[in-house]
């Protein structure tokens, strides 16, 4: 805990002393992962600058098409063109660009899907817990709707509908896994409320606000972690799941999901069309889970040595 | 002396983890003869109940392994045999047969979806080989036997029927079902209270005389030890500490560590503390009347509802019109059994449940028709410690802002001058000063119960209630927090209003008594009179059903009125007939 180590810091701390507290911090966390979690933060990391850097390093246009260089297989193989690294697909785009758009795309889909979803569930299932009766009954019956109906067909109609625009897209997502945000914090919340220490935090005074910011949230973080991590993935599938329809951004838009969808049919002939996109899907998904769990176990101060 | 039933050499009993071996039993000796009853006591950590584990071999099910030496073992007459190095089959064949066990949760250790009769008997088709007609009448006859009422309808019962005496007493017959040469009892009567436990006590003690069955007590209870035990092992971190006779024990512990433990235990009748007007007064407080603490008439009830619409159906009476006051510097000790409503009274008084009826005054104030709004500021008066130390701490939060919550809540100090209130405060409970970054799972149960004791002083209130503070503790730091709380009281003038279901430690506290039943005081008065003279015959029963930590005034058989409980639950509009004191000394009242 680097911030209550250091002694009373004055009123502002220099940019300087800031920079050197983050690095410290930083390679505190370090210190803390096994070899496996590092090389999942480094590949994460990589993942995310390829992503930022999509536009910058990107060797083609991700729409530009070239119907003379269609279905080209990657460097390597037997009839690959100079410069595609990845290939081509049906309509002669390179598939590296696109991966490296899609991933910035799908990134930042999945991210905001995921905080949309833990903000709405969060505050639902805090405020279903706290308040309980009719309120409670309220929430959780949206809860069960929500469970009950499939959401994919939920989610091809709204698309259907409101257009594939981005906005929408990202609604949609936000809303698809709220609910177990809201399930979790209402189970945690009610099993929180009958702590003890709860009650010693009433009995020495402290307001129903206090209560909630203070000793119920940061007891919320290590299981709101998990599910976030797992939501993400989850989304990042469902995005793709959406596209693969030809529900998610109109074409040609490139996501992984959308690039898995449209390759299908080529699949037999030109595999690699799928391939590249997948593989990231699964790279993403694999970086979230592991680094989730190693945050979990990270901002759970009860694991910490004795 | 024949050869023993069991014969312990060399044990050594070691859990494994990522880390390697941790050792938690070494080299531990003993032997148990026929007939014989060998308590084994030590504190929490001490390798006690790993031991009776190993014994049955269902240590290995808790990640645990028997390292070394030999359990030598007489299943029947003939050859021992080594308990250490049997197979799985030819332990299952023993367990619950030669050698049974009772554990100290009765509420959890029985199947819930599974009938008493069912759970009786399946212990008999297991090692009788008899029928299940046969198993019936025998289960039928051994719950008799372990004297629970009405037999038959318990057969048909599913344990939440049963009460958590029941319960053991159900325990008890299937462990005896199939007349286990050895038994062994994992702190039995821990979870029980005092009058109920006596009477288990007892009826193990019987059921032992009938059929010489041996019997190895684990428990941390030196009472239960000088009332039941032949010889006594005495553990300490996995290591045997000493062996005795249990008179000789009790009257010359050999080791350092056995006579500090036999000193830690209190004593009922070793007198209480005196009340002194103390010299911590304050400004304001001079010329009052010291009185903090005023309870007028308190009646709490719970509403019971039912059905869709939540109707209100019935009443939970939990307190029942009680009074009571307490000055600066006092400490009155309300004492009862579970379900006699102390703790509610405690949690009315700081209006963490809402009373029904009465009046509350701290420090004068009213603070019944207060709003919760309006309670808070006043809470800074009236504190609170709670029973368990591992739940009442909030994991999250580091140590210097937890024990200073109260400050940042009242005066909305700034967290660097709350740290160096958190310092003092450490110090002044006698943790170390550097540990203010830590966080409370790193802190042993009586650390922890300091630390919850440092919270509820950083407001310097007038009134702490201390729920059972020292009942989640060893006997050695029960000890310590005791001599703590008492040296705060004398340095703060705090008045404590101590809650707790142990009498002898309510009599080291306390300067004045309530004892309760089912919600009402049915004694009160200075701790002294109403212990040595006891006049209401519940107060007779609680007291007699003590076990006395000394063999030399073992009890002979007990015949304690066993009272119907009388449920607390009545119809809504229901008044319970108004309560009459007699006087019998000076504020020493008894009900009529």
């Amino acid at each position: 805990m680097v911030h209550t180590t250091l002694s009373a810091p004055p009123a502002a701390p220099s940019l300087l002393h800031r920079a050197t507290r983050l690095g410290a911090g930083l390679a505190d966390v370090w210190a803390d992962m096994n070899w496996i979690v590092r090389f999942t933060a480094v590949l994460g990391l990589v993942l995310v600058v390829l992503a930022l850097a999509a536009p910058l390093i990107a060797p083609f246009d991700p729409n530009a098409q070239s119907l003379l260089s269609r279905l080209k297989p990657p460097m390597g193989l037997a009839g690959a063109k100079d410069g595609y690294l990845l290939g081509t697909d049906e309509l002669g785009r390179d598939i590296l660009s696109r991966c490296l758009h899609g991933l910035r795309l799908t990134l930042g889909v999945a991210l905001l899907g995921a905080v949309i979803g833990l903000l709405l569930g969060g505050s639902l299932g805090l405020f279903a817990g706290i308040a309980g009766g009719r309120v409670d009954d309220l929430i959780m019956s949206l809860v069960d709707i929500q469970i009950a109906v499939p959401f994919t067909l939920v989610a091809l109609l709204t698309v259907a509908l409101l257009g594939g625009d981005l906005t929408v897209l990202i609604a949609v997502l936000g809303i698809a896994y709220w609910e177990q945000y809201a399930r979790i914090t209402r189970g945690e919340v009610l099993r929180l409320r009958e702590m003890p220490f709860i009650e010693a935090a009433r009995a020495a005074g402290a307001s129903g606000w206090r209560i909630a910011v203070k000793h119920i949230l940061p007891n919320l973080v290590s299981p709101l972690v998990v599910v976030f991590t797992v939501n993400i993935s989850n989304i990042v599938l469902l995005e793709s799941t959406l596209s693969f329809l030809g529900l998610g951004l109109r074409p040609p838009t490139a996501t992984l999901g959308a690039m898995v969808g449209m390759g299908r049919d080529y699949l037999p002939s030109a595999p690699w069309i799928v391939a590249a996109p997948a593989l990231l899907i699964l790279l993403v998904t694999f970086v979230i889970q592991m680094l989730g769990d190693f945050l979990r176990d990270r901002t759970d101060v009860r694991l910490r040595e004795r | 002396m024949t050869a023993p039933l069991l014969d312990v050499r060399d044990l050594c009993v070691a859990f494994r983890s990522r880390r390697g071996a941790t050792p938690v039993v070494r080299n531990l000796s003993f032997s148990v003869g026929a007939g014989e009853t060998v308590a084994i006591v030590g504190e929490s950590g001490s390798g006690k109940s790993v031991t009776a584990l190993s014994l049955m071999r269902l240590i290995e099910r808790e990640g645990g392994a028997v390292t070394g030496g030999e359990m030598l073992f007489r299943p029947h007459d003939g050859p021992a045999v080594d308990l250490a190095r049997l197979d799985e089959p030819a332990m299952r064949a023993i367990r619950g047969n030669a050698m049974s066990m009772i554990f100290q949760e009765p509420m959890t250790s029985l199947n819930p979806v599974l009938t008493i009769g069912e759970q009786v008997a399946e212990v008999l088709l297991a090692h009788r080989g008899i029928g299940a007609r046969e198993a019936e009448r025998a289960a039928l006859a051994v719950l008799d036997e372990v004297q629970l009422t009405d037999p038959e309808r318990r057969m048909r019962q599913y344990p939440h029927e049963l009460s958590g005496g029941m319960r053991q007493r159900v325990m008890i017959a299937i462990a005896l079902a199939c007349r286990p040469r050895l038994l062994i009892a994992d702190e039995p009567t821990t979870a029980l209270d005092v009058t109920i436990q006596a009477g288990i006590l007892d009826l193990i003690r019987a059921l032992q005389q009938q059929t010489g069955t041996s019997v190895i007590f684990i428990t941390h209870d030196m009472g239960v030890v000088a009332e039941m035990a032949d010889r006594v092992v005495v553990m300490r971190q996995g290591e045997h500490v000493e062996t005795a006779r249990t008179a000789d024990l009790f009257a010359a512990p050999q080791a350092t560590y056995t006579r500090a433990l036999l000193a830690a235990v209190p004593r009922l009748g070793a007198g209480a503390p005196i009340y002194a007007v103390p010299r911590a007064g304050r400004a304001e407080d001079a010329g009052d009347t010291g009185e903090v603490l005023r309870v007028e008439g308190l009646v709490t009830r719970f509403p019971i509802r039912k059905g869709p619409f939540r109707r209100h159906v019935a009443n939970v009476h939990a307190v029942e019109d009680v009074s009571l006051t307490l000055r600066r510097g006092e400490t009155l000790g309300l004492v009862g059994e579970s379900g006699s409503g102390k703790s509610t009274i405690g949690r009315s008084i700081l209006r963490l449940v809402e009373p029904t009826t009465g009046r509350i005054l701290i420090c004068g104030r009213d603070v019944t028709g207060l709003s919760q709004q309006a309670v808070r500021p006043l809470r800074r008066h009236a504190q609170m410690v709670f029973q368990d130390p591992y739940a009442s701490l909030n994991p999250r939060l580091p140590v210097h802002e937890l024990v200073t919550e109260p400050l940042a809540i009242h005066d909305r100090l700034p967290a660097p001058a709350r740290r160096e209130i958190a310092a003092e405060l450490m110090r002044r409970v006698g943790l170390p000063a550097d540990s203010l970054d830590r966080y409370p799972h790193q802190f042993s149960g009586g650390q922890r119960q300091r630390l919850a004791i440092a919270r509820a002083l950083s407001s310097r209130p007038r009134v702490i209630v201390a729920d059972e503070p020292v009942s989640a503790l060893d006997v050695s730091v029960q000890d310590q927090v005791i001599a703590l709380m008492r040296e705060l009281q004398d340095e703060f003038g705090i008045a404590y209003l101590f809650i707790s279901h142990d009498l002898a430690v309510v009599e080291r506290m306390s300067h004045r008594v309530a004892v309760l039943d089912r919600g009402r005081i049915v004694e009160t008065g200075p701790t002294d009179a109403v212990l040595s003279d006891p006049r209401h015959p519940y107060t007779r029963d609680l007291l007699a059903a003590v076990p006395v930590a000394d063999p030399a005034l073992r009890h002979g058989p007990r015949r304690l009125a066993l009272r119907e409980r009388r449920s607390p639950i009545n119809p809504v509009g229901f008044t319970p007939p108004a309560q009459h004191f007699a006087e019998a000394g000076p504020g020493h009242l008894v009900a009529v």
